[in-house]
């Protein structure tokens, strides 16, 4: 068995040895594109990586035995998972490791990953090594690491991820064959993680390449011409994506006859690394940092860039906006500098969905989330003033809060698309 | 589903059912659109058979019709779906009504039993439903009702003879019954209270609700409450300043959904009546409920067995009638219920009294103290009387009692008895939970529950009533389920939407009153005691409170623990019992408490009056009693009494006094320029002023935050789960508009000063950022100059740089001046708090020669706020501490790595004092935690282990813009009690 080796502060590492023999337990939350994140990481370092998909009443409870019932949910459900996981009997507890996310920034949820330690503490596991998935390189283990390569590598399997979740939210309404959308992103999925396995798929001109055919493979799917109001889906990240977080938001929609728009988490990165490079500007600090971000951030928007004009040469579909279009349109909002959580990209998020046409919104949230309260709460009205048939609910997520709760506001907002829609 | 199929045929007659969270309404209309028959009821959860049953009602008017029908509410989805009748969204359905019949509408405000709504019908139209944290509505007067002991009816009467209104919380159910509460143990007259409770229901529906929207002229004002109740119409109507001819209450206001509804039906297809009923009789509900628990009992002989040992554990009873000897008398005057016993020389039990103190303990106090009068005649001597509980002072003082004492004391006292070796005590009552442990025999750890989650007893209560069932009853329901239903563990409000799924979902009373009582355990044991495993609890657990007198609570509690408690028999009476042993202790001759004969000339009077002698407008209570005794009560401070206030030292106290020092210089040159008084404002007043002073602006400052100023700007704030210092800042800025400034500074600051303590210096998200919700929010900042750039005060030579060109472009201000006037900026700042730490070094030092206890009240700046910290700091200093604030003594330590993210600068500070703390004898901590503040989901719980670590006790105080005296009352002399017992080495 690995032995257990602590750094200078007491943090317990995951080491070299630990690599080769654990299994390492991650909390999904954006299906398709973790399973390819997920393939690059285990290539790079030749680690076992589970992604859980548990989604029982255990993991809640879980969560609320070991986290603060005042904490937010994504780190109710995150670590409730994990430790669920642990304690299940699935894994030999002394032979797993967790990876869990670390933001950084002056958002609580930066601080999931202590939580998860002091809950790892409460639940006498201890033992249980926890990796931080971070691109700050915080929080340094001998036994993994993300290099530069592959840090631009999961990019793009971001991006491959991104793509695939857009090209199917606007086939899947309205699909013939029921299935047929998830079963070309699944086939696709296959195929990128073998890609990946051959070392191919990395790169601006194959990345080019391969979305040109994903764009034609989508547009074969077969589908009809009913017309469907389109529902957006912005908020706080993990609510927004995680089914497991938003009690299947978008499978709800979907069976209420709405088409869910959701955007991509390009825009987040982007967003989290323009961060770092405003701040420099705004309070001052090192210039070769602000350098490095604008690189950075450059190779990223290169990518979205590509990813645009192969949706638009083709014509099927509608494209995502540049993230560029994003900054103009929050001014007047929100400053460039509101950065913690989600910030000033779920305010733009939701102008970028009223000006392409969508303008029901489900603004979703953990209850009581800090950030949301201003950058999402808080310029509802001045979007309703200036939109005024903006159409946008917000829903808070929670262990206590119920369905019936949240369909019916749901609903309220489905009803108003609809009748916005007759009315024009 | 029929539904959207176009049909040209017409139905005979059209029907409109709303089902909503507490009532079924149903309203048949005939071909020209005139109601044939209506009805409003209670459904008792039974919504299926409810309706069936209304419907079955009608037969006499639809027999062999044809109807078109549409069903509608927030419980109507499932009866929909499974019996195949098309639905309509309730907010849908009441438009319709509206335009139909009251074209003329502005915008509609509509309560029902769990919803509140308002729909805005000029310009664009637009709904709003309350969030899932604002309870507040029919079910919440319900509540109330029962809390007061009237009926509905009774409350809506009350109102029209109120005097003053209180001040009660309006966000939730929760909230205000920890306001009302108080003040009906302080005697406070029903009338007002129950008028208040109806204000706090404007309040709450205009504030949540409107978000800055305009009403407009013509208001109609639908369901149940609104059609029922008098009294919270006028409150409405003088809120909003409407007249007769503007304030609509239309006929037929109680089942305007249902009508709107039937108004809907047109192009639906026309059904058999007959067909409709069966459809609803014989369908069941999809839905299964797949989220269930082990039952509790699985059988009748363990039901048994469980009973038996409980009930070993009883002090004997002597007969009153019989026995002759000495007596102590211990009362429990308690938030909901009022308990009296009487015990012998062994502790045995002479006489009990449980019940209800229908809103007025002294009353229940000076009845049963003549029946034990009269019990005991001349045989029985009374030598002690001791009460404890939230009306401990007006009952000591009614009746000349011989001592008070703190609540967690009289348990502890009490549990001892019954278990010495006692480690754990959890306390369940009707309003509060206490758990506390017990170290080296004296009370430690104080758990209580917070203003969010007080689903105690009283909660499954008034549920159970709102079921039709008794209490009693309603709990043994659950004893045998197979699988009570999973409500998950939070707050009332969303244990109602718990249980109006799983209603829905067909659950049974029995499953749902299981259910419940498990909830109050998981609550009291994750979210109160915030327990990983039975053993952070203890070995010698005891349990008490009326609660635990509910065998299902007790279960579920054993169950959750996986390990057997003590319940004495008398846990419904133990801190009246605990009171009793403690006036034996005392060991007096006699008691001074009223004679028989004083009884029979026993006069009880309170009346409301407001404090004015502070901005903390303490609702006082004036007692007066026969031969022109007197008790105040509802202060905070001993000015109202006549008396000067404390002398003791309180920094937050010269803290605040120092910031209001801060005066701008009138007729400046560069004219005014206003800051808001709020938030990180209290942190870097001494250096904006400093700044904006040398630069020859005219700061003005907003006024000190108050209730009304919170009421000003309560229409703007869109977030009704922000913390309450956040809130009061849209009053802020609109006091200074008031004041005549055109030009309001309001930076974002996402960093904060680095003070070395932390990984890095963040403010949090919330007063990072409020300055550009308020600029989205506020609609008359437009009207003004509102400035509110990004700064970051932490790299000085970049904050110089950045502020000359901003200062330069924004005003014309030469570069030279702006850099200068920093400077001194910074200066000033260093000055302010070196200052602050000087005096907290005298006020220690003070503490030490004068041998008083020092506590460290640690928070955020901003609680230093009298509106927002509520005077407990006065309260602390009334008390005997010596208090002095987290910045006086965090900066004594050095940084240190934390098991959590240390990276925001208020948060170092309390880690570092809590730090501090531990290593002085002397100190004790006591955290204010702003509710609503996620941070300090973070902060709460490692301060905590700080202290517990160094083996200090952890005293946290959520606030709100409540201020619950008595359970801050309770922590602060329960901090003081433990620390004085372990001084003595245990009780």
């Amino acid at each position: 068995m690995a032995e257990l080796v602590y750094d200078e502060t007491g943090r317990l590492l995951f080491t070299e040895e630990m690599a080769k023999e654990y299994t390492l337990l991650v909390p999904q939350m954006l299906p398709v594109t973790f399973r390819m994140l997920v393939k690059l990481v285990e290539l790079d370092g030749g680690y076992h990586i589970e992604i859980l998909e548990t989604n029982t009443q255990k993991v809640v409870e879980t969560g609320l035995k070991y986290v603060h019932n005042d904490m937010c949910y994504p780190a109710i459900l995150s670590i409730g998972q994990l430790i669920e996981a642990v304690e299940s009997g699935r894994y030999d507890k002394h032979k797993v490791a967790l990876m869990i996310t670390q933001t950084g920034g002056g958002c609580r949820a930066s601080n999931y990953i202590h939580l998860l330690r002091k809950a790892l503490k409460k639940a006498g596991l201890e033992y249980v090594p926890v990796i931080s998935l971070n691109l700050s390189g915080m929080e340094k283990n001998p036994g993994f690491k993300i290099s530069l390569k592959l840090g631009a590598q999961c990019v793009f399997a971001m991006m491959y991820g991104d793509m695939l979740v857009h090209l199917g939210n606007q086939c899947r309404p309205y699909e013939v064959e029921k299935g047929a959308t998830d079963a070309l992103i699944k086939s696709w999925t296959d195929r990128m993680v073998d890609l990946f396995t051959e070392g191919k798929g990395i790169g601006f001109g194959a990345m080019r390449h391969l979305m040109r055919e994903m764009v034609r493979d989508f547009a074969k799917i077969e589908r009809t011409n009913e017309k469907k109001p389109r529902v957006g889906i912005v908020g706080e990240i993990y609510v927004k994506y995680a089914p497991l977080g938003n009690n299947n938001l978008e499978e709800f929609l979907l069976k209420e006859g709405a088409e869910p728009v959701v955007p991509g988490v390009t825009d987040f990165i982007i967003f989290k690394v323009n961060n770092r490079y405003v701040d420099v500007g705004l309070y001052g600090g090192s210039p070769i940092k602000k350098a490095a971000m604008w690189i950075f951030q450059n190779f990223v928007i290169k990518c979205q860039n590509i990813m645009i004009e192969v949706i638009e040469e083709d014509g099927t579909f509608r494209a995502m906006s540049h993230f560029s279009e994003l900054q103009e349109l929050v001014k007047g909002y929100l400053g460039c500098g509101n950065k913690m959580g989600e910030g000033w990209l779920l305010t733009a998020e939701m102008l970028e969905l009223i000006h392409s046409g969508t303008n029901n919104i489900v603004c979703t949230q953990p209850f009581g989330c800090l950030p949301n309260h201003v950058a999402g709460k808080g310029m509802m009205r001045k979007l309703k003033d200036d939109y005024p048939n903006s159409n946008i609910v917000a829903v808070d997520y929670d262990p206590g809060a119920t369905k019936i709760n949240q369909e019916n506001r749901i609903k309220l907002m489905l009803a108003n698309a609809l009748r916005y829609e007759r009315s024009e | 589903m029929t539904d959207s199929i176009l049909n040209t045929k017409k139905a005979d007659y059209r029907i409109g059912i709303d089902i909503g969270s507490t009532t079924v309404k149903v309203i048949i209309l005939d071909e020209n659109g005139e109601i044939l028959f209506r009805s409003y009821e209670r459904h008792f959860s039974k919504v299926r058979e409810k309706t069936a049953e209304v419907l079955e009602r009608a037969k006499p008017i639809l027999a062999g019709k044809t109807i078109a029908l549409l069903i509608t509410g927030s419980a109507g989805l499932g009866v929909s779906k499974s019996a195949d009748i098309p639905f309509i969204q309730e907010v849908f359905a009441t438009a319709k009504a509206v335009e139909t019949y009251i074209p003329e509408t502005d915008s509609v405000i509509e309560l029902g039993g769990e919803d509140a709504k308002i729909i805005f019908f000029k310009g664009s139209l637009e709904e709003r439903m309350n969030g899932s944290c604002a309870g507040g509505t029919g079910a919440f007067i319900d509540q109330m009702a029962t809390l007061l002991n009237v009926s509905v009816e009774e409350l809506d009467r009350l109102s029209a003879n109120f005097e003053k209104i209180y001040p009660i919380a309006s966000r939730c159910g929760v909230f205000a019954k920890t306001d009302i509460q108080p003040i009906l143990n302080q005697g406070g007259r029903k009338e007002d209270i129950a008028a208040s409770i109806y204000q706090a229901v404007v309040d709450q529906t205009i504030a949540g609700l409107t978000q800055g929207r305009a009403l407009g002229k013509t208001i109609v004002f639908l369901g149940g409450p609104l059609y029922y109740y008098k009294g919270l119409r006028a409150r409405f109507k003088e809120t909003l300043n409407l007249d007769d001819d503007h304030a609509i209450f239309p006929e037929n206001g109680d089942c305007f959904a249902a009508l709107g509804a039937a108004l809907s039906t047109d192009g639906f297809e026309p059904q058999k009546y007959e067909d409709v009923c069966a459809r609803i009789k014989d369908s069941v509900s999809d839905a299964v409920i797949t989220n269930t628990m082990p039952p509790l009992f699985e059988s009748e002989a363990e039901y048994a067995e469980f009973l038996k040992r409980h009930n070993a554990n009883a002090p004997p009873e002597t007969d009153i009638s019989k026995y002759a000897g000495d007596a102590w008398l211990g009362i429990d005057a308690g938030s909901t219920t009022t308990k009296l016993v009487v015990i012998d020389k062994d502790g045995g039990i002479l006489y009990t009294y449980y019940g209800s103190n229908r809103g007025n303990p002294v009353q229940i106090v000076f009845e049963e103290l003549k029946k034990i009068y009269a019990a005991a005649g001349d045989r029985i001597k009374i030598r002690g009387a001791a009460v404890t509980g939230y009306g401990e002072e007006l009952i000591k003082n009614a009746f000349n009692l011989d001592a008070g004492l703190v609540e967690t004391v009289a348990h502890f006292r009490a549990a001892r008895h019954f278990n010495p070796d006692v480690d754990f005590i959890i306390d369940i009552g009707g309003q509060d939970m206490k758990c506390f442990k017990i170290r080296n025999g004296a009370v430690d750890s104080i758990f209580l529950n917070e203003a969010c989650s007080s689903g105690c007893g009283s909660f499954i209560e008034t549920f159970a009533r709102a079921l039709g069932y008794e209490i009693e009853e309603f709990s043994k329901l659950g004893l045998f389920v197979k699988h009570p239903v999973n409500l998950g563990s939070r707050c009332t409000v969303f244990m109602n939407s718990s249980v109006k799924q799983a209603q829905r979902d067909g659950a049974s009373v029995a499953d749902i009153s299981a259910g419940l009582s498990i909830s109050i355990v998981k609550n009291a044991v994750y979210k109160v005691i915030r327990a990983g495993s039975a053993d952070d609890l203890g070995q010698n657990i005891v349990v008490q409170g009326g609660t635990f007198k509910n065998d299902a609570v007790l279960r579920a509690f054993e169950q959750e623990l996986h390990r057997n408690v003590t319940r004495p028999t008398i846990a419904g009476i133990s801190g009246a019992y605990g009171a009793a042993l403690h006036a034996k202790d005392l060991g007096l001759a006699e008691s001074s408490i009223l004679t028989e004969a004083q009884l029979a000339e026993f006069v009880h009077k309170a009346k409301p009056i407001t404090c004015k002698l502070c901005t903390n407008h303490c609702s006082l209570t004036v007692n007066t009693f026969d031969n022109g005794r007197r008790f105040v009560s509802g202060n905070r401070c001993s000015r109202p009494l006549g008396k000067e206030k404390s002398a003791l030292p309180n920094l937050a106290r010269y803290k605040y006094d120092k910031l209001l020092s801060y005066h701008g210089v009138e007729g400046a040159p560069r004219g005014k320029i206003g800051i808001p008084f709020g938030l990180n404002t209290y942190e870097n007043l001494p250096f904006w002023h400093t700044f904006f002073t040398k630069l020859g602006f005219e700061v003005v400052l907003s006024p000190e935050s108050s209730r009304a100023i919170y009421r000003l700007g309560q229409h703007t704030i869109p977030s009704d789960t922000v913390c309450y210092p956040a809130k009061l800042m849209h009053g802020h800025v609109l006091e200074l508009m008031n004041a005549g400034v055109d030009t309001i500074f309001y930076p974002c600051m996402p960093y904060n000063f680095d003070e070395g303590l932390g990984d890095n210096n963040y403010n949090c998200p919330v007063v990072a950022y409020y300055p550009e919700l308020l600029a989205a929010n506020v609609k008359e900042l437009k009207k003004i100059r509102y400035l509110y750039p990004y700064f970051g005060l932490h790299r000085e030579k970049d904050f110089i740089k950045r502020a000359a060109k901003y200062f330069k472009d924004e005003f014309g201000i030469p570069k030279r001046e702006t850099r200068r006037a920093a400077e001194a900026a910074y200066a000033e700042y260093a000055a302010y708090k070196d200052e602050i730490r000087k005096k907290g070094a005298e006020y220690i030092n003070y503490a030490r020669e004068n041998g008083k206890k020092i506590l460290v009240m640690a928070g955020r700046p901003y609680h230093i706020d009298p509106e927002i910290g509520h005077g407990i700091d006065e309260l602390a200093v009334s008390y005997g501490f010596v208090l002095i604030t987290e910045d006086a003594v965090s900066y004594l330590m050095d940084k240190e790595p934390r098991k959590v993210l240390n990276q925001w600068t208020y948060h170092s500070r309390l880690y570092a004092a809590a730090r501090y703390v531990t290593t002085q004898p002397d100190m004790q901590l006591m955290q204010l935690v702003s509710f609503g503040c996620g941070t300090d989901a973070v902060t709460t719980d490692e301060v905590r282990e700080i202290l517990e670590n160094g083996d200090k006790i952890y005293t946290q105080i959520k606030i709100d813009e409540i201020s619950n005296l008595g359970a801050i009352t309770i922590r602060i002399r329960s901090l003081m009690a433990a620390v004085e017992a372990r001084e003595r080495g245990g009780f």
